[in-house]
């Protein structure tokens, strides 16, 4: 399998084609350096991502206050990440770093708030 | 009338670092006016992660790289009135604004720092063909009302232009459940960063069309189609080549324009190019003791280079409130087109700091060439980059010893 990539490692943006053979990586072509290898290779096997968000706040200045993962998550399980915060609500106030929901999805790690509401 | 040493019009990021800077150079009577009903500006509404990675050294969403500046000007009793629409500001620094607690009002100030940031290009300065219905919005106002409001726009989306904002409405809506349909580019290169296209567009599937452009919108009451066409070299649409989506929302990110109606009127020289002031290495404007930081001056990429920039604003705002008007030669750094334009825009080589950073954004998408700075017949700078586009600022830095006594500085790009 071939999976075709743009490298964020720096300004160039090289397009990477990274081969996988049995969930293994055979090679990264494209890049111009060695970051852009190490780019193909975590973003094929074990890609990550900072989720962010907004859940609904009662009582508040707005109607929603912003959210985040407090560190990377398997980037598989945004979508399930974000339905979780779509049924919570909370009371104001609500401050920075609060937790709005602990082990998200047993994912390890906690949703907290990025906004004074 | 009121009196303070220093008025900084707008109390966004630049707003409040410029406040921060000033009072950390020793000025105590700082007076920030912010339009809307809390410190921040637009931070706020940009609940994403990447803020602060050359400030704080961590990756920060944009309400939280803000409300570390808020914390500071709170800690040092720095004055600010929100929901404060500013009105005017006069040659002699006399700022008229009004809000509802105190009506209109009047501050004489000794020094201004200009920090009202930017607006976006709007659908009537884009020129859009089509019926007029509701379900068009710029991408900050889309942003304003998912991230702020808790209100979601529509639920088939296409995005006309790449700006960073766009790509991040584009992830922002998919994840709210919206579809997001394509984001179409007018220009051959987008003018987001990489980073958002891969982690907003590919991560979810969103094709990205360059060289497209919105040609026809259809719906009376609300939008129910956009099609796009494949634009030529000339920019116009190629025949044939056109697509229909159907729809219910077209977001617009077509770039940012400094907002300087207030510069405009107090008779501060405007660049063509950046439609900010012109200003020299202390970020002060044409007009004396006014000073410019944020993107107001220019539009940035990045809030961490707002934030420096409005730290030497703020900086030199001290110096002029301690020292008053002063009188140097100055001289023009001159841009050979490949470099679009620079800021500052002139430098006065006596009074200059030991080394000043000059920002610059490039014309088009340039790879292997080199930035080369003369002065007075002399090389001062030559660097090869990989590439340069037009969506990444560049910077150099100039060295006051360099300058010697140059008339001017000359600043492009050369093959390799």
């Amino acid at each position: 399998m071939e999976r075709n990539l743009t490298c964020i490692g720096c300004p160039m943006g090289c397009a990477l084609t990274v081969t996988i053979e049995n969930g293994e990586v055979k090679s990264v072509t494209g890049n111009t350096c060695k970051r852009g290898e190490d780019y193909g290779r975590k973003e094929v096997t074990s890609p990550t991502r900072i989720v962010t968000s907004t859940v609904a706040v009662e009582g508040g200045r707005d109607a929603v206050v912003s959210v985040k993962t407090a560190s990377d998550i398997p980037k598989a399980r945004i979508g399930d990440i974000v339905k979780a915060l779509g049924t919570v609500k909370v009371k104001s106030p609500v401050h920075i770093g609060d937790v709005i929901i602990k082990n998200v999805c047993d994912t390890g790690v906690d949703i907290i708030a990025t906004r004074e509401d | 009338m009121e009196n303070y040493d220093l008025v900084i019009v707008g109390g966004g990021p630049a707003g409040l670092a410029a406040a921060l800077s000033a009072r950390a150079d020793g000025i105590s009577d700082i007076l920030i006016l912010e339009r809307d009903d809390r410190l921040g500006g637009i931070l706020n509404q940009c609940i994403h992660n990447g803020f602060g990675l050359h400030t704080f050294n961590q990756e920060l969403t944009g309400p939280e790289y803000a409300a570390r500046f808020i914390s500071q000007v709170i800690d040092q009793k720095i004055d600010y009135r929100l929901n404060t629409m500013v009105m005017d500001i006069s040659h002699d620094r006399t700022v008229t604004a009004m809000n509802p607690t105190d009506g209109l009002f009047m501050v004489k100030a000794k020094a201004v720092v200009l920090a009202m940031g930017c607006r976006e290009r709007s659908r009537g300065a884009l020129n859009i063909p089509g019926f007029r219905p509701a379900g068009i919005y710029t991408a900050g106002c889309a942003q304003r009302l998912v991230n702020m409001e808790g209100e979601m726009p529509g639920r088939k989306v296409v995005i006309l232009g790449s700006g960073d904002i766009g790509l991040i409405m584009a992830r922002r809506m998919t994840l709210e459940g919206a579809k997001v349909e394509v984001v179409a580019e007018l220009m051959p290169y987008s003018g987001g960063l990489k980073r958002n296209i891969v982690q907003c567009l590919d991560d979810f599937g969103i094709p990205l069309k360059l060289s497209h452009t919105v040609v026809s919108i259809e719906g009376k009451k609300r939008v129910e189609a956009v099609t796009i066409a494949e634009v030529g070299a000339d920019r116009k649409p190629i025949a044939g080549t056109e697509e229909r989506y159907e729809c219910d929302t077209l977001l617009l990110s077509c770039g940012l324009i400094p907002e300087n109606e207030l510069s405009k009127d107090c008779g501060v020289e405007l660049s063509r190019i950046t439609n900010g002031p012109v200003v020299n290495d202390s970020l002060e404007t044409s007009v004396a003791g006014i000073f410019a930081c944020g993107n107001v001056l220019h539009v940035h990429d990045l809030v961490d280079f707002v934030s420096t920039e409005a730290k030497n604003a703020g900086h030199y705002a001290a110096e002029f409130i301690r020292h008053g008007e002063t009188s140097y030669n100055t001289i023009d750094i001159r841009c050979d087109g490949r470099v679009r334009y620079t800021v500052p825009q002139t430098v006065r080589p006596e009074a200059m700091e030991d080394t000043i950073t000059v920002r610059f954004r490039v014309a088009d998408v340039y790879k292997g060439a080199s930035i080369v700075v003369r002065a007075a017949g002399r090389e001062l700078v030559r660097r090869r980059k990989q590439i340069m586009a037009p969506g990444e600022m560049e910077q150099v830095v100039l060295k006051k010893s360099d300058l010697g006594d140059a008339d001017s500085i000359e600043i492009g790009l050369e093959e390799a």
